[in-house]
């Protein structure tokens, strides 16, 4: 059985169909890739993976279970990281942690594994308030981490990192990655962080998967990187803001 | 493994409310530090009997008969190279009145009056005086009915002329007495509508509702705690007001302290179920700002919390009576003023509570987490 399923999902905002007949699935403990530019319907997708929006059409299962009947049973096997979540900058780290630990009735123990494994150890008193973008970043996976998930969220979760910071989180992907514990859906825009990180690579536009499979197999024809495969897919580049700059 | 009771949600939302709010220091100021420097300035204003001063612009070429009185009765001095005189009248019941006179030009006396640095201007019209000032200015007013019988009999004081006063000395009568239960009220109305309302706002604003949501976590724990986290604010700012009151004004509570408690709590339902109405659906924060000045503003100026109400027109006494903050600063000043009860708070309590659930259960129905 697949962890995650995700079967002929559609959703539309108003006028705009932001996610167009999606289904593919994903057995425990492979990371997968949703690599596609903005507003290719990434964040949606996850969202409604997430159990924090519900489709129009389709259905979505966990571990065989639905959100619609199981949701209690889910948010506790699920760990997420939203794009631009801001935690509140007048608590520590530590009190962070320890506030969304309380949700999951979880002790210290399970916090300090959490810190040391995000390496926020020298910045546990510190205020949210102070911390610079990529220990944000590492809080928030830090948080995501907590309950020791069975499938874990990223959404975007280097953006507007410095390459630094985006190689410290990359090792620390790569270190769960390596327990084998975890299953990891991450939406990126940065081909190189999935060509890393990931098994398995969904490219997405216009709310459809244009293509699926093992980085291998995704350059088996003609193209030389994942961003020339979106160039022969679509006829534009996978990052503009790349290009711009 | 025994769970910790220091690991329970409930506990670490209040305790992460709690210290959210202690590490603000302008919550700190807007919350305490604020309402003591209002009634230190509004009390000690009001309360003193310093006396009264009022000055008059003197727009006449000739002598009068206003000039021998002066001269006799006031105290020449110079200021902005100009002579005027001082003319104190003595009263030790009502306070000393002082009289400042300047002779100026008449477009001098005009400026001057548009400025605030006069209140009155005096002239002469065939040997009798006539006084210049706006009717509607209650000040000047004052001062023309004051100088009009002090020219007629300058060693005679109005008061033993037209009858007898007696200054009532009763508690609860004084401007301080009227002003403490007013900024507590408005305490709990901002304290609330700010803490509630623009926190919850700003959570959604920051998608850090949302990322609490996708956790086990309780959503009316997080609500409880926030509520909470703010009543017991409220409780130590007005507590430590009144402190103030008592140990500088000598303010009192004449009537029931369970009324009091009761009163308090209702006021506190009425305005957190209203600030979780006007926060259910906004993620906008400035939006949010908007509504929450909608709300505070035409009550803080309508509910009688500086001055009483009964200025206003007589046909929106009944409407302003009906605004919750005017049920509560009522309520409170009848406890500490007029010795009221539990009956008497009873119709206000009730109707506080009921405005807090009702706004709350509507709230609650379009309440948007992201």
């Amino acid at each position: 059985m697949h962890q995650l399923e995700v079967k002929n999902i559609v959703k539309s905002f108003k006028d705009v169909q932001a996610v167009r007949d999606v289904s593919f699935s994903i057995p425990q403990g492979k990371f997968l890739a949703l690599l596609g530019p903005n507003g290719a319907g990434k964040t949606t997708l996850v969202e409604m993976m997430e159990g924090l929006r519900k489709p129009d059409s389709g259905e979505i299962l966990i571990n065989g279970k639905s959100w619609l009947k199981h949701e209690k049973e889910l948010r506790k096997i699920i760990g997420l990281s939203l794009q631009e979540t801001r935690f509140t900058e007048k608590l520590t780290v530590r009190e962070t942690l320890r506030l969304f630990a309380s949700f999951f009735g979880l002790g210290n123990e399970r916090m300090d594994e959490v810190i040391d494994l995000t390496d926020l150890g020298d910045k546990q008193k510190a205020m949210v308030g102070t911390l610079s973008g990529g220990q944000r970043q590492r809080l928030a996976l830090a948080v995501a981490l907590l309950n020791s998930p069975e499938i874990l969220f990223l959404d975007e979760p280097t953006t507007g990192l410095d390459p630094h910071a985006r190689l410290d989180l990359w090792n620390i992907l790569n270190a769960l990655k390596q327990q084998g514990n975890t299953t990891l859906i991450l939406t990126t825009h940065y081909m190189e962080e999935a060509e890393t990180l990931c098994d398995e690579i969904i490219i997405l536009d216009n709310g459809k998967i244009l293509r699926q499979g093992v980085l291998k197999e995704l350059l088996d024809g003609h193209a030389k990187n994942l961003d020339e495969l979106f160039i022969q897919l679509t006829g534009r580049h996978l990052h503009e803001e790349t290009l711009d700059k | 493994m025994k769970k910790h009771w220091t690991n329970n949600q409930l506990y670490q939302l209040i305790l992460t409310q709690f210290l959210e709010t202690i590490r603000e220091p302008s919550v700190l100021f807007w919350g305490i530090g604020f309402p003591i420097l209002i009634s230190i300035g509004l009390g000690l204003a009001f309360t003193q009997s310093s006396g009264t001063q009022f000055h008059v612009n003197i727009v006449e070429n000739h002598a009068t008969a206003l000039d021998s009185l002066i001269i006799h009765y006031g105290t020449k001095t110079m200021h902005d190279k100009s002579v005027v005189y001082t003319w104190t009248v003595a009263d030790s019941t009502l306070g000393n009145t002082k009289f400042i006179f300047k002779n100026s030009t008449w477009n001098n006396a005009i400026v001057a009056l548009k400025r605030g640095e006069a209140d009155l201007i005096l002239t002469y019209s065939g040997g009798k005086p006539c006084y210049h000032f706006d009717p509607h200015d209650a000040q000047a007013q004052l001062l023309y009915l004051k100088l009009s019988h002090l020219l007629q009999h300058p060693t005679v004081k109005a008061i033993e002329a037209e009858g007898h006063v007696t200054p009532l000395t009763l508690k609860g009568v004084r401007y301080i007495d009227f002003l403490i239960p007013g900024l507590i009220a408005l305490g709990i109305l901002n304290s609330l509508m700010w803490g509630i309302s623009y926190s919850i706002i700003e959570r959604r604003s920051q998608k850090l509702l949302r990322r609490m949501i996708a956790t086990p976590m309780r959503k009316s724990n997080f609500l409880i705690a926030l509520i909470l986290v703010r009543f017991v604010m409220n409780m130590v700012e007005a507590g430590v007001l009144f402190f103030f009151a008592w140990l500088f004004f000598s303010t009192t509570i004449q009537g029931n302290i369970g009324a009091l408690f009761l009163l308090f709590v209702a006021g506190n339902v009425a305005f957190s179920g209203i600030a979780v109405l006007i926060s259910s659906h906004t993620e906008k924060t400035e939006i949010g700002t908007g509504w929450i000045n909608a709300i505070t503003m035409p009550m803080m100026i309508l509910s009688g919390i500086f001055f009483s109400y009964h200025n206003f027109p007589e046909w929106s006494i009944g409407f302003i009576k009906l605004l919750p903050l005017t049920l509560l600063t009522d309520g409170i000043r009848s406890i500490f003023n007029e010795g009221a009860g539990l009956m008497q708070v009873a119709f206000p309590s009730l109707l506080l509570l009921a405005l807090g659930v009702i706004c709350f259960i509507m709230g609650l129905k379009r309440f948007r987490w992201f």
